[in-house]
Parts: C-alpha cells; sequence; structure tokens
C-alpha cells in the first residue's frame, strides 16, 4: 500500500498530538473493556454454574434452613446420583473487620466428591493416621479429614493473609457467637477461574456440635443427577416432597442459582453499561476534535497533493485512513491492556466480584467500536479535505 | 502585568467547534463524578436517616446484621423494664422487640428475584419511626394476617400490590398498604404484626433485635457499658443511627472507590484532550503570542494566560457536567445491600458538595492539561515567531 507512508508520515508530523490522541483512545478503550468485563465476570460466573447439580433451598429464602432429614428423602428420588450439604457460616476476622470471606460448613461425604472436578488440592498437610479419606474424596485431604475443626483455603486467600500450612486461624462467628478457632489443612486452586479462590471449608459436624448444639440443620442441599437431562422434572419431585412440610423446598439448577445472586445486584449492571456509553462519546469526541484540528493545518499540503494529481477520492480515503489508524492502534492497545492487566491481576473489587474475566469477545467488540469512532470522527474532515477548492486552498497562506 | 482575563475568554470563542469538544470531553468526566457521589450520597442518606439520633438498638454480640442476630425474650423483657427507657404517649415503654427476616421475591421488569426485608414490629414500633406513614392503603390491624410494603419495593417487586396476597411458609399474607418512610431503609421492607408473623415464620424463639427510645439521650455511653457488661443479656447496643450508618459503610464505600477511580481514569483520557486543544491553540497563535511578548508581557504572564485559559475550558466543561448530572436527582434504584443481604431501594442525591468536588476537579483538569502546553508558549523565541507564517 503506497499511500500507508504518507498516513504515517502525517501521523508523525505532529508526534505530540498523535501521542495525546492515541493515549486517549488508549484511556477510553481499556475503561470499555473494563466495564464490560464486570459484566463479562457476572455473566461468566453464571455460565460455569453447572446444569447437572441442583440447588435447594428453604422455599422463604436463603436465610432459612432446611432439616438435615431432608437429606436422605432427597437421595431416595430417582435420577438423584449423591446429596451434599452446606452452611454458610458467616465469620468474622476478629483483628480486622473488613476482612471478608465465604466460609461454608460442608457435608464430610457428599459435598467435596460433587465439586471435585472444579477444584485441585496444590498444599496439603500430612495426615498422622491412615490417610483414609471418604469415597471420591481427593486423597490429599486425609489430613483434613483426620482434624474436626480442619479447614480448606482457596489460593488467594492463603497468599492473601499470608497464612501458613497448618496455622491455626480464629473467626468470631455472627450467626454462630463465639470464637471458632480452625486449623488449615489444605489449599486448593480452582481449574475453572471464575470459581474464585476466597473461599473457606471446614467440617459441617464442628459447626453442628459447636453452634447448633447437635440440632442438624442445613443450609442448602446440592444434588448430583444422573442425567441433566432430568433436571426440569427432578426439580419438581423435590419441591413436591416437601411442599406441605414445615418447610418446603425451592429447587434450582446451579446455574439458576447463581443467577439469582447475580439479580440481586439490580440496576448495577445496567448503570455501568451507561458509563461505557459515556466513555466511548468522549472519545469520540476527542478523536473528532483532533481529526479536526489535523486538517486544518493542512490545508495548504492537501491543496499542493491535489495540484499533484491525487483525485478527491484519494485524499479522502488518506485522511480517513489516518483517523482509523489511530483510532485502531490506540483501541487495540486499551482493549489488550484491560485484557491482560485485569485478567492478570485478577481483580476481585474487594471481594465483591470473582476474579474479573475480559473476554476475547469484548477486546474484539471494543476493537470495533474504535474503529468506528475513528470513522465518525474522520468522515467529516476526510469530506472537507476532498472537496477543497485547490484554489482557494493555495492562497490561504495561513 | 498580566494578560487581562478577557483575551482568554474571547480565545475559547474563536473556535467554538473545539472548545465545545474538549468541554463535552470534560463535562462527561465531571457528570460521571457527580452522579458516583449521588449514589453513595444517596444510598447513605436512605440508610443513614433510618435510624433516629435518639433511639437505641439493642443486638446480639458479634451480629454484623439484624438477620444474625438473637435476643432472647427475656432478654427483651429485661430491656423494656429498663429506668432509661422512655414513656410513649400512652405511658407504655417505647419499646419494639422486632423479628427480622428475608423473603425472596421475584422482580418487576427485570429477571430474577432478590431478598426484602420482613419485619414483625410492635404497636410501638410506629410511634419510634414516626417518619414512617401509610400513603395509599391503610394500615395493617394487629392480630391479623395484614401486612404494609413499602412504596419503594412496591413497585419493584411482584405480588405487593394493594389487595394481593404474599405466600410464606404455607401462610398467606395480604398486603393492605404501602408505606413510605421519609426516603429511609425502611421504605424497603414489609411490615406486620409481630405477634403474627413470628409463629408464622417458625421464629418464635427469639427476635431479631429490640429498639427503644432514650429517656435522655446524654446517657447512652452509661447505658451501653452497662447492657454489654451484663451477662443474662449477650447484647451489643448501639444508637440506631450508628448501626445504621455501619451497615451502610461498605457498600457506601465501593461506590465511591469504584466511582473515583472510575473517573481518575476517564480524567486522564480528558486531560489528553484539553491538552490536545491547547497546544493546537499554541501553535495557531504563535505570531500573537510573539507580538504580546514584544509589547512587553513577560513569559510568566503569557504562561498565565494560557493556564487560565484552560481552566477557563474546562470550567465551562464542569459546569456543563453538573448540568448534565442534575436530572438524575431523585431517580431511584435498587440494589443489595451486601451488609444484610437485603434490597435497599433509594434514591440518587446530588448535593452542593458533589457539584463543588465535581467543579474542583474541572479545574484541576485543566489546570495539569494547561501547564505544558502554556510552557511551550512562553518558551518560543520571539524573532521566529514574529516570522512565522
Amino acid at each position: 500500500m503506497k499511500f500507508a507512508s504518507l498516513v504515517l508520515a502525517n501521523l508523525g508530523r505532529n508526534k505530540v498530538r498523535t501521542a495525546l490522541t492515541l493515549l486517549s483512545v488508549v484511556v477510553a478503550l481499556f475503561l470499555f473493556c473494563t466495564l464490560r468485563g464486570v459484566l463479562d465476570t457476572l455473566d461468566s460466573s453464571i455460565k460455569v454454574s453447572s446444569e447437572t447439580r441442583l440447588v435447594s433451598r428453604n422455599a422463604i429464602s436463603l436465610i432459612f434452613p432446611l432439616p438435615l432429614s431432608y437429606r436422605d428423602r432427597i437421595a431416595a428420588v430417582p435420577g438423584v446420583k449423591s446429596v451434599g450439604y452446606a452452611n454458610w457460616f458467616g465469620g468474622r476476622n476478629p483483628n480486622d473487620p473488613g476482612d471478608f470471606y465465604a466460609q461454608f460448613a460442608v457435608d464430610d461425604e457428599n459435598y467435596l466428591p460433587i465439586y471435585a472436578s472444579d477444584v485441585e488440592y496444590t498444599r496439603a498437610d500430612r495426615p498422622q493416621g491412615s490417610g483414609a479419606v471418604p469415597a471420591g474424596v481427593d486423597p490429599k485431604l486425609a489430613a483434613f479429614f483426620e482434624d474436626r475443626a480442619g479447614c480448606v483455603v482457596g489460593e488467594k486467600l492463603m497468599t492473601d493473609h499470608k497464612w501458613k500450612m497448618g496455622q491455626t486461624i480464629h473467626l468470631a462467628g455472627t450467626i454462630f457467637p463465639g470464637d471458632w478457632p480452625f486449623t488449615i489443612r489444605a489449599v486448593y486452586r480452582a481449574k475453572n477461574p471464575a470459581f474464585g479462590e476466597q473461599s473457606m471449608l471446614f467440617h459441617w459436624k464442628y459447626l453442628n456440635e459447636k453452634g447448633m448444639g447437635g440440632r442438624g440443620i442445613v443450609g442448602w442441599y446440592v444434588l448430583e443427577l444422573a442425567n441433566p437431562g432430568q433436571a426440569g422434572a427432578i426439580t419438581k419431585t423435590v419441591d413436591a416432597l416437601f411442599e406441605n412440610s414445615a418447610a418446603s423446598t425451592h429447587t434450582e439448577t446451579e446455574r439458576a442459582f447463581q443467577a439469582g445472586f447475580v439479580s440481586m445486584y439490580g440496576n448495577v449492571p445496567f448503570l455501568i453499561g451507561l458509563i461505557g456509553i459515556a466513555v466511548v462519546l468522549s472519545m469520540l469526541g476527542v478523536a473528532a476534535n483532533t481529526m479536526m484540528m489535523a486538517i486544518r493545518e493542512r490545508t495548504g499540503e492537501l491543496a499542493v497533493l491535489k495540484t499533484l494529481g491525487f483525485s478527491d477520492g484519494t485524499v479522502f480515503g488518506i485522511v480517513l485512513a489516518e483517523a482509523l489508524v489511530l483510532t485502531g492502534i490506540g483501541g487495540t492497545i486499551g482493549a489488550l491492556l484491560a485484557k491482560f492487566v485485569i485478567e492478570g491481576s485478577r481483580f476481585t473489587a474487594m471481594g465483591f466480584l470473582p476474579p474479573m474475566t475480559v473476554r476475547w469477545e469484548t477486546v474484539l467488540t471494543g476493537i470495533l467500536i474504535a474503529l468506528l469512532m475513528g470513522l465518525v470522527s474522520g468522515l467529516v474532515p476526510a469530506l472537507r479535505a476532498s472537496r477543497l477548492s485547490v484554489v482557494d486552498a493555495l492562497r490561504r497562506v495561513e | 502585568m498580566a494578560i487581562p482575563i478577557a483575551y482568554s475568554l474571547r480565545n475559547l470563542r474563536q473556535r467554538p467547534a473545539s472548545t465545545l469538544a474538549t468541554a463535552v470531553g470534560i463535562a462527561l468526566v465531571v457528570a460521571i463524578l457527580v452522579g458516583a457521589l449521588a449514589l453513595a450520597n444517596g444510598f447513605q442518606a436512605a440508610m443513614i436517616e433510618t435510624g433516629s439520633p435518639a433511639n437505641v438498638i439493642v443486638l446480639r454480640t458479634g451480629a454484623d446484621s439484624e438477620i444474625s442476630s438473637a435476643v432472647s425474650r427475656d432478654g427483651a423483657n429485661i430491656i423494656r423494664a429498663l429506668p432509661e427507657v422512655a414513656a410513649g404517649p400512652d405511658g407504655r415503654p417505647l419499646v419494639s422487640s422486632e423479628m427480622v427476616v428475608l423473603v425472596n421475591l421475584r422482580r418487576l421488569g427485570q429477571t430474577g428475584s432478590s431478598n426484602v426485608t420482613l419485619r414483625g414490629v410492635d404497636p410501638e414500633s410506629f410511634a419510634l419511626r414516626n417518619q414512617v406513614k401509610v400513603t395509599s392503603g391503610h394500615m395493617f390491624t394487629p392480630g391479623t394476617d395484614e401486612v404494609i410494603v413499602g412504596e419503594r419495593m412496591a413497585k419493584r417487586f411482584a405480588g405487593c400490590g394493594i389487595g394481593d396476597k404474599l405466600r410464606f411458609n404455607h401462610h398467606d399474607f395480604t398486603v393492605v398498604g404501602h408505606f413510605v418512610a421519609g426516603g429511609t431503609g425502611f421504605e424497603s421492607e414489609i411490615w406486620g404484626d409481630n405477634a403474627v408473623l413470628m409463629p408464622a415464620m417458625d421464629r418464635q424463639g427469639a427476635f431479631q433485635s429490640v429498639t427503644f427510645r432514650m429517656r435522655d439521650p446524654n446517657g447512652f455511653k452509661g447505658l451501653k457499658k452497662r447492657l454489654e457488661a451484663d451477662p443474662r443479656l449477650g447484647v451489643q447496643v448501639l444508637t440506631e443511627r450508628g448501626w445504621y450508618a455501619n451497615q451502610s459503610a461498605l457498600l457506601a464505600t465501593v461506590i465511591r472507590v469504584g466511582g473515583i477511580f472510575l473517573t481518575l481514569i476517564m480524567a486522564i483520557g480528558a486531560i489528553f484532550g484539553a491538552m490536545n486543544t491547547m497546544y493546537a491553540a499554541v501553535g495557531a497563535r504563535t505570531r500573537e503570542i510573539a507580538t504580546l511578548m514584544v509589547l512587553g508581557f513577560s513569559p510568566g504572564a503569557v504562561r498565565w494566560s494560557f493556564v487560565m485559559e484552560s481552566v477557563l475550558l474546562s470550567l465551562v466543561g464542569g459546569v456543563l457536567g453538573c448540568i448534565l448530572a442534575l436530572p438524575i436527582n431523585a431517580i431511584s434504584t435498587s440494589t443489595t445491600n451486601w451488609s444484610s443481604f437485603s434490597e435497599v431501594a433509594f434514591a440518587f442525591r446530588v448535593t452542593p458538595i458533589a457539584m463543588v468536588v465535581g467543579l474542583v476537579f474541572a479545574v484541576a483538569m485543566g489546570f495539569v492539561g494547561g501547564l505544558l502546553p502554556a510552557f511551550r508558549a512562553a518558551r518560543q523565541p520571539l524573532a521566529s515567531g514574529l516570522r512565522a507564517i
């Protein structure tokens, strides 16, 4: 492309202006892709949730418990491969009230095997005794199973708090008051990036004995199905089982359960989208402004080009190409920066979001938007340049 | 002697398109900053004003939200009998022992559902919280399964219209009225008679919180110490206002931090835009600047004049941004307050302080953006400047 060197030379004419405009576009696209990334992250947290697992909670709301006695009745439903259960613990770090992370009391036999394919254990204490674990559980958890007050924590949690293996941490219970010591027996790494490595898991029996007086109350049940196609039917069966019991259930796929959490954000995703649009518009303003200034300065040169024989169409193309190259390069840099910096740092907005992802589709969308903005902002200057009357232009000395 | 400001002002008018484009860029940044501050302000105001200054709330030690708290009936009776508790107009102590749970309701106009606070109240609750006023329908009749729904919630969730029935735990509750509560968090709740709700929701064992009015608010510290040390109770005592400030702190901080972070990054882009404009201005006025300096204006005056121009430009943008942000005032929105795990509806609140912050920020952007071009303007050699085409 013989005009490429001309376009680049024109861009290099005023390096400061080109650099500033480029940086503006980079910043705008970085922001746009980051904001979309927040929406992507919320979406993907739903998409990575399973459709073969069901979650059963109390029909009133998640804060109402279910009796342990339901477990066997649910397990007896045809098509249900296994049933695990968990409770939300809600403990606080007594030394730092702002330190928030999820803690779950999970049952010994079924919860961990159900989620086995989503995690792997990177560090684990050695067991003192036989090292026996329930069927389907990773043998690395032997020490965890030996210790009633043992816990398994996520990688990020481990590094953020600078904990050591075998260390005893203390939590102040909020729902279950008192001081709760836990000993770290294993560290997990999420194989699924949206799974999050900021949770802690411990034995349900410990919670039941120490916090519930043996009453056997469950937060929610997790059901693994033999055949995912049966999800709809099994959902109805389970809910019908307990419809007239003291605590009726609301069963849904894990994906729907997760979507429920995302919907709790309410209007926030909509507001974020709105801000994204504002960001793009401001970038449009900057790019358009720059192109106008550039063309205004160069009327003399453009007139010379025309006298040399370049057609109107070519001049149009050269000016437009300038705008497109500028926004194209700036957009690509900004979008890629968003992807690598945000994803690389696994930003979690103070624990509010799962580790952020920026999809390649968002990067591509960002680059396309940048190019579109380049097109729109370059259009008017390009038209003016192509329609320039050579005589008038050469007469103007400035 | 300084170059008159009129010069800067008139120069802005020379290139209206350029000026406007840059001003709009800055306006957008300021609008977003003011918007973020308005969102945080609105949320915090809704939450904090929920608490009355003379009211005290008692929760279980260590509870970080009303739903994870439990105060026994005995404990509630002990509190009711305290001499520090003010008496209501009928002579009874102004104490309300309340059940607070969350119910999951489907949203209206959006897919998904969310948790809404259901509060079982004593008759004294209305005297304790005199911002609460029923706006349509009528108050619930004590002893029945009637409930009233906060106006803001009624618009956002299904089944909350007057006459509708809400079903929880095999019990039907009839919505008989909507209420407002001075824009506070109570407007995001459903209220019913404690005596009916507690057995219906299987929560007879204990209340979630006990709220009372102090006879003498100055005695709060002493009262707090005494109650928290009482082994029969196991409670934490806060002023109602302090409690709600605490409940709103996390989300408000996230909104503010997020908003400021966003604004700072956008500001970088806007500053580049302003710099661009000013460089172009300097570039176009080489001869003018040289003339000014020949006339005797010092390089410092020239620098100052260009910085002024940039500042004025961004001030225009700042004012535009504030105007852009004003219409969002009083628009209501809602989200989940993760501290209480329940939905809170609130309105944007554009305060004069927020707008002043926006304008100051705009001026700062203009100052930073204009600095380098101003230095270039003053640095140019006179002779070549006068000769410039």
